[in-house]
């Protein structure tokens, strides 16, 4: 398999599950403006990985488009980290769920900016404009988690220590990254994870809340293993192509 | 025809979501140049990666060419990122009559320490309801003098 198309692709997956797994809020929000707020950023999810699909389709160069790598691979096709399938959960968890991500991807798109591909280059400063606003809007919400009532702090303290140890999946390389990095078309995977720990070390010292003392991290992510979760949402993504091939608006 | 006579051309398709100003002053078409007689080349750039609105821009601009014995063949670019900096300001303008807020320049970030205007009735003492709206490009913003709940173009 050609590294870039599994690079790209696990961008694609990332976004696009979990665009799908926060629009599963779409009228259900706590009350009116964060259902917009969620179900805007998981439209902006689902246009990167849009971006991220076409170009990885490109790459293949199978004749294949975006809808048939977003609808049509098999479970263990998709390299998503499995922190993006995780149920929604209570909001401490959704918001913490979606700040964990758009730290790593602030950082990524960061560098991502800087690759020697083009075209993923292109991307990553496009997305960046939409992350640091994802990125500003749960970092207030955690602020306000941290500071507010008891239950609020328990809460965020229990998706802390619920979510944590998904976090380390995020930084799971694909098959031939380091060569990719090599090349610079991609930023070295350990250098994110060190950027990643430091921003958030800073943050939760701002919030005034701890990060678990255990190291223990999930594996399988970015391989093809996921979560017991992750099959029923690819069930509901995957429905209405696997049941009508090639039906269209 | 040239570049200019093109744009002209293009300037009578609204922006689908905010009707009030057309692609061209919204800064999406970044190059259209005649390819043969009757063959036009446009090239256009999304605001959001997911902006619903450019599968209907695309269908506008083929149709209005069709209508005129042209084909047309529409390229979408990534880079150079598009940004609210490419908004007109006479498209600006356009904004505020119709209610909605114009974006900053240069704020990319969208500091929230600048303060935002009531489009209704002027006033800077207004606060933020949501940072979302009701499409991606805006966020709710209320005013505290004359309480008109107003959009605000979000800086991008």
């Amino acid at each position: 398999m050609n590294p870039l198309f599994n690079y790209t692709l696990k961008l694609a997956d990332d976004t696009l599950i979990f665009g799908q797994r926060l629009g599963e809020l779409c009228g259900q929000g706590p009350y009116l403006e964060e259902d917009i707020a969620l179900t805007n950023i998981a439209l902006d999810y689902l246009g990167q990985s849009n971006n991220f699909y076409k170009y990885a389709a490109q790459i293949q160069d199978l004749g294949k488009s975006e809808d048939d790598l977003a609808f049509l691979r098999l479970e263990k096709e998709y390299l998503n980290c499995q922190l993006t399938e995780l149920p929604n959960g209570d909001y401490a968890q959704t918001i913490l769920k979606v700040y964990f991500f758009s730290v790593y991807q602030k950082i990524l798109y960061t560098e991502l900016m800087k690759s020697t591909d083009e075209q993923i280059s292109a991307i990553a400063e496009k997305s960046l404009k939409e992350v640091k606003y994802h990125y500003t809007h749960t970092s207030t919400w955690i602020k306000m988690f941290a500071g507010g009532t008891e239950e609020s702090k328990t809460r965020l303290k229990n998706a802390v220590e619920h979510l944590w140890e998904y976090t380390g999946g995020m930084f799971a390389e694909t098959p031939g990254e380091e060569d990719l990095a090599k090349l610079e078309i991609v930023p070295n995977g350990k250098q994110i994870k060190e950027l990643w720990k430091k921003t958030v070390a800073e943050d939760f010292q701002n919030f005034g809340i701890a990060i678990p003392e255990s190291d223990f991290m999930q594996k399988g992510s970015r391989t093809g293993y996921h979560t017991e979760y992750f099959g029923f949402i690819l069930c509901e993504l995957q429905f209405m192509q696997r049941t009508y091939p090639n039906c269209a608006w | 025809m040239n570049q200019a006579n093109l744009l002209e051309i293009l300037s009578q398709i609204p922006d689908p979501e905010i009707p009030v100003i057309n692609i061209v002053e919204l800064g999406i078409v970044r190059e259209a140049k005649m390819i043969s007689d009757n063959e036009v080349e446009i090239v256009i750039t999304p605001t959001y990666s997911a902006c619903p609105a450019m599968f209907n821009i695309e269908e506008d601009i083929i149709k209005l060419f069709k209508e005129k014995g042209i084909q047309a063949k529409v390229i979408t670019k990534i880079a150079p990122v598009w940004t609210t900096d490419w908004i007109t300001d006479e498209a600006r303008e356009k904004l505020r009559v119709y209610g909605i807020t114009p974006p900053e320049k240069g704020n990319h970030e969208d500091h929230l320490n600048v303060p935002k205007k009531c489009p209704r009735c002027g006033s800077t003492n207004t606060k933020q309801i949501s940072r979302f709206g009701s499409t991606l490009c805006k966020a709710s913003y209320q005013c505290n003098d004359c309480l008109e709940p107003f959009d605000y173009f979000k800086c991008h």
